[in-house]
């Protein structure tokens, strides 16, 4: 029996502000240390590595809504899912911007140098741009353009664009890889409860009551 | 028994002591002037990078991998009595004092750029003695082609020597190594200090190397053993990532890193604060041989430095 029903979980409404801010946070606290100058001896590393840590986590905290969702059955967080995923892109943009800025000073050909030469690289622009479509067709308009079915095979881009981010990650240290690896760890955890899921539903029959079968 | 012999040196070869008491200003007059070269070469005017920052921010995986680590968990480290030991093809193979084997040697003061292989650098003032000095006093044999420096073993003082996570796993004891040549090439320092002061543990006292043209690092800190051999060692960094560094790591903006390419780096410090090092300030070009080529270029006459980075 399941602890909380859908009527006794709280409103997301009334989360969703307090949750905006909360997001916008460490962005807010970035930029307050530019300008109070308290980023330490390598300020442009310091930007670039946060955003890009700040990335990953929001794409990991997108990634747990669903099985969330179905452990808890509090089926209304699913209203907050699109304002994290968005979030997600919105970190991505800022670190894509201090790499495009901060790292390569806007030289066109040491870009692409970069890209077709580092997996390190690609790994990090495969993890951006497939967060960009899915950025783009985040609204309730796009998703009746496209078809809940549609649109839900065109938004499993996200699990590749999380699995490149912890490689990129993973690539970007030199040998202290016990950061990236909880990162994979979590991610991995996130994947199996889905497949777990999954194989349960399949596995289960319906529901003699409703003639339905336990999404949920 | 006591053996006493009459001095056959003439009173005109002794140095006067007017000069002798203003060698330091003499010799840094003689190594800092090929130095400003250099620099006028490059056309960069060097700001000395705050202490605050060479102290705080630095690579010393013995202490934890963060650049904050160091200087968080090398308080308590001992560096006193420290024994230096000399070994391999020499003459007098011995262990010493280290007070006992930088006797007699001058101290240099020598402002160098350091750059770090992770395309960042500094302006550090060191104070030491010239390895050069120092082994032909040591008087390698003839046999002796290499120098590998061996860096302490201490577990119960040294976290990331106990964790392979916490030290990244490097086989430790550190080791590094040059060939006898670049050893002995004026640039190179045994440094015990900085900006004027010892060594600070997170900085690698009481002993360790520069090589102001080479990667970071290089530089080994921390120095138990001098070895001389005749086949090119394998350091600890080379064991660990061989694709990534090579025995020279001579700082070479065309020799890119696997991860990132070396064209440019981070002057630490040097941008007034983060809104202008957002413009750009404090981002320099890297420059072959850390701009030190006039020094050590002829080194490398005929030898391929994309293959032997």
């Amino acid at each position: 029996m399941p602890v909380w029903t859908s009527e006794r979980t709280i409103n997301t409404r009334r989360v969703r502000p307090l949750l905006f801010l909360l997001c916008l946070f460490p962005a807010a606290a970035l930029v307050w240390s530019i300008a109070a100058g308290k980023l330490g001896a390598n300020p442009l590393e310091e930007i670039r590595d946060s955003t890009g840590i700040w990335t990953l986590r929001f794409l990991l905290i997108t990634l747990a809504v669903t099985p969330l969702r179905r452990l808890t059955k509090w089926h209304d967080i699913i209203k907050i899912r699109r304002m994290l995923g968005l979030f997600s892109f919105f970190y991505a943009t800022l670190h894509f911007i201090s790499y495009v800025w901060l790292d390569q000073f806007f030289a066109l050909s040491d870009m692409i140098k970069d890209l077709t030469k580092r997996p390190f690289i690609m790994a990090g622009y495969a993890s951006f741009v497939a967060l960009i479509p899915l950025a783009v067709t985040s609204t309730r308009k796009w998703i009746l353009r496209l078809g809940g079915e549609y649109w839900q095979l065109l938004h499993r881009l996200v699990y590749l664009s999380a699995a490149a981010g912890v490689l990129h990650y993973f690539w970007r240290v030199k040998l202290d890889v016990r950061r990236p690896i909880l990162y994979g760890i979590v991610l991995t955890v996130l994947l199996i409860l889905r497949v777990f899921h999954k194989m349960l539903a399949n596995s289960s029959s319906r529901d003699p009551r409703t003639g339905l079968r336990p999404e949920y | 028994m006591l053996i006493q012999r009459a001095s056959n040196i003439l009173p005109s070869e002794i140095t006067p002591e007017r000069v002798y008491r203003n060698r330091r200003e003499f010799l840094k007059a003689a190594i800092l002037a090929p130095l400003a070269g250099a620099g006028q070469a490059t056309g960069s005017t060097d700001k000395v990078t705050p202490y605050e920052y060479a102290t705080t921010y630095n690579n010393y995986y013995e202490f934890g991998t963060d650049r904050s680590d160091p200087s968080k968990n090398s308080g308590k480290f001992q560096v006193k009595p420290w024994t230096v030991s000399v070994e391999g093809l020499v003459k007098k193979p011995a262990r010493y004092d280290l007070d006992d084997l930088l006797k007699g040697f001058p101290m240099e003061d020598r402002v160098y750029r350091m750059r770090c292989v992770e395309r960042w650098s500094m302006v550090i003032p060191w104070r030491g003695v010239p390895l050069a000095s120092l082994i032909r006093k040591l008087e390698p044999l003839p046999s002796a082609k290499y120098v590998e420096f061996k860096a302490v073993f201490a577990k119960d003082q040294m976290p990331g020597q106990r964790s392979r996570s916490f030290g990244g796993g490097l086989d430790w004891p550190y080791t590094e190594s040059l060939r006898l040549d670049e050893a002995m090439n004026p640039l190179t320092l045994f440094a015990t200090g900085i900006y004027g002061k010892p060594l600070p543990n997170q900085n690698g006292a009481p002993l360790r190397l520069v090589t102001p043209w080479k990667y970071g690092f290089k530089g080994i800190k921390a120095i138990v053993a001098i070895r001389f051999v005749d086949n090119q060692p394998v350091s600890s960094w080379m064991k660990a990532w061989p694709e990534a560094y090579g025995f020279y790591a001579n700082v070479n903006p065309s020799v890119d890193h696997p991860r990132w390419s070396q064209v440019r780096e981070e002057r630490i410090g040097e941008a007034g604060n983060a809104l202008s090092s957002l413009l750009g300030q404090g981002i320099h070009n890297t420059l072959m041989f850390n701009g030190y080529g006039e020094q050590v270029a002829q080194m490398y006459a005929g030898l391929d430095l994309r293959k032997n980075y």
